[in-house]
């Protein structure tokens, strides 16, 4: 059941500002893919317009045309809290809801969907933070505050929040930025695991990880500031990282960037 | 701040002193120590320079207004032990000259002889006709505040924000004025509607109908709403939008959203917005005194003319009171208080109680 998005043309304006221009790729259903670039460049502007969190900010608006399995997510007849039911996202910044204990966080989205069978919830949750490698640091004490974790445990709450409800395509905004070498392998291997059955995109600033953990690597850049951001190169990331077609990609992932 | 221990080697504050007029730096000097060779120290006033730490002065500022604090707070607290002692003072004697219960006698005769009077109905009738008024205002309120920040286009909601906020500025006579002489009119045929339908409904008794609870009740709820609503509209307004997004990103909709990370996010300012509106309610006098039936019974039907309240009462009575009369009425004030503090205390409960996810919240 796992997704294929497509991107035409795509373009995403904050009011005036032209954040990113016509930004064409396709991501196959059960692959993880990179989204790589200099910071500013709108890659976490492009991840939220695949799900379409891009319009609710205000003044936001996107344009050209994102398909998943060939439908249009941006079409008048599409009800939007499909679609992000369907793609799921974890945020730059971690979000967990402050009045929520740390069971509730995960299993908020579940409840929104109508589950109220304490079994279920119960067994989703353990299974959620199991995968976001969190059950062991926060089993016992599931009743207390989501936002009395750490920096880096509320990352992977939000990760397994994101992921209780199993959504088609997880979209992760720097899900390891702020997480320790042992928590980051963790969430690699959910990725690897979360690839058997849905499709992935990762923001990343860390070139390893792109090359460990994805298939395909997107390099987005801009020209300088004010410009909007656009995609450079795209291609499996063994070629990205070994040998990239595009002098600006290969300045950027050897470090001779700016 | 300071000389870095390398560079500062043959410059430092234990070297030669060389004194010179300029005032460098600590840090540049060093700087120009090691690069001209020169060496040159700072003159003393560098902010990181030698010498002890300084001491800690013993009169200044941070202790003038340490002290202009104290002394507000104590004259906070001495004012009120002084206004606590006159209102006891004055209420005391009315209370022992009192031949009734003062507790359930249904009635206020304090300036006949024997006195007479009683608290129960006023203190029933403050009670009933506060809840009645926040029942009615608090959805509405509620409402209109989540329109405001979350529905309404932007300029809209600013705009009718304003609107509001000068609703609360509103005298509360004119709120008076108007219930009794316009309101009157349309609340009469709405309980004549009430009775007719659901009169077997003890609340919605027979008549006559016009100077009613239910009157008083609505006239409140026009009076709190704005205080309810332009609190909330803060609160909602705070909800980080990080939250928001999240609860989005999950697949709610915009109600689902505002359920899973507004409401629970402002639930500590809304209670604190319907007590502060509850607070006004059960004051509320000269609107009340124009619109009650002021009568002394104990009764649910509010549909009737009649009801009272503690502060109507004190506005209605007092010109006509004498000693024992003015005793009794600040009694009843007193009873007002204690009333008003039991709400806020348990306001302060139940905020309390989730203080562990409040706290985190904020
Ligand atoms: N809410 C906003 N309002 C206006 N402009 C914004 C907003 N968010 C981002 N931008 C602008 O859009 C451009 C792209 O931002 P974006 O957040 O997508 O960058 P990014 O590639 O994710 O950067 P980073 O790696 O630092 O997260 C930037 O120029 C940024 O200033
Ligand atoms: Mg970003």
């Amino acid at each position: 059941m796992a997704k294929r998005i497509e991107a035409t043309n795509v373009s995403a304006y904050y009011g005036a500002f032209k954040a990113i221009e016509n930004i064409n790729l396709t991501v196959e259903p059960k692959t993880v893919t990179a989204l790589i670039g200099p910071s500013g460049c709108g890659k976490s502007t492009f991840l939220r317009s695949i799900n379409r969190m891009h319009e609710v900010l205000p003044g936001a608006r996107v344009e050209g045309s994102l398909t998943i399995d060939n439908q249009d997510i941006y079409d008048r007849d599409v009800d939007v809290t499909a679609v992000r039911r369907m793609i799921g996202m974890v945020f730059q910044r971690p979000n967990p809801f402050p009045t929520m204990s740390i069971f509730e966080n995960v299993v908020a989205g579940l409840r929104l969907n109508g589950v109220r069978k304490k079994s279920i919830l119960e067994e989703t949750a353990e299974k959620a933070l199991r995968s976001a490698n969190l059950w062991d640091e926060v089993k016992d004490r599931l009743g207390k505050p989501g936002a009395g974790l750490s920096g880096g445990q509320q990352q992977r709450l939000c990760i397994a929040r994101t992921i209780a409800v199993e959504p088609q395509v997880v979209l992760m905004d720097e899900p390891c930025s702020a997480l320790d070498p042992i928590s980051t392998l963790a969430i690699e291997d959910l990725m690897f695991q979360l690839k058997d059955k849905f499709t992935i995109i990762i923001v990343t600033h860390n070139m390893q990880q792109a090359a460990r953990v994805s298939d395909r690597t997107a390099f987005f850049s801009i020209e300088k500031t004010g410009d909007p951001g656009r995609l450079i190169e795209y291609d499996n990331t063994q070629k990205i990282f070994s040998n990239p077609s595009v002098k600006k990609t290969e300045d950027y992932i050897t470090g001779r960037f700016g | 701040m300071g000389e870095t221990p390398h560079r500062s080697a043959h410059a430092g504050t234990g070297g030669t002193r060389v004194t010179s007029g300029h005032d460098w730096p600590a840090g540049a000097s060093a700087r120009f120590a090691e690069t001209s060779g020169n060496p040159r120290t700072p003159t003393g006033n560098g902010l990181g320079g030698g010498g002890g730490l300084p001491r800690a002065r013993a009169f200044g500022a941070e202790r003038a207004f340490r002290g202009l604090t104290v002394a507000a707070g104590a004259a906070v607290l001495v004012i009120i032990a002084a206004i606590a002692v006159f209102l006891i003072a004055k209420a005391v004697p009315a209370l022992q000259a009192n031949t009734e219960d003062f507790w359930t006698f249904e009635g206020w005769f304090p300036n006949d002889n024997p006195p007479k009077f009683g608290i129960g109905a006023l203190a029933f009738g403050t009670v009933l006709t506060a809840l009645l008024a926040l029942l009615v205002a608090v959805p509405v309120a509620l409402g209109i505040a989540l329109y405001l920040t979350h529905y309404a286009p932007r300029r809209i909601g600013t705009g009718l924000g304003f609107v509001i906020d000068l609703l609360a500025a509103v005298p509360s006579v004119v709120f008076g004025l108007w219930g009794r002489d316009y309101l009157v009119g349309p609340v009469t045929d709405l309980s004549t509607w009430l009775n007719r339908y659901f009169g077997w409904i003890p609340i919605f008794g027979d008549g006559p109908y016009g100077n009613s609870i239910l009157l008083g009740s609505l006239v409140l709820a026009i009076m709190v709403l704005p205080i309810i609503t332009s609190l909330s509209r803060e609160v909602f307004l705070q909800t980080p939008t990080a939250n928001e997004e999240a609860a989005l990103a999950l697949g709610a909709t915009r109600w689902e959203m505002l359920r899973t990370a507004v409401l629970p996010y402002g639930r500590p300012g809304i209670i604190a917005a319907v007590m502060l509106g509850l607070g006004r309610a059960l004051g509320e006098t000269i609107a009340l005194a124009l619109t009650l039936g002021s009568t002394y019974a104990i009764s649910f039907n509010v549909l009737t003319s009649g009801g009272n309240t503690i502060a109507a009462n004190i506005a209605n009575r007092f010109a006509e009171a004498n000693d024992t009369g003015r005793g009794a009425l600040i009694a009843s004030g007193l009873v007002l208080f204690a009333i008003t503090l039991i709400v806020n205390i348990t306001a302060r409960a139940i905020i309390y109680r989730r203080r562990e996810f409040t706290e985190s919240a904020a």
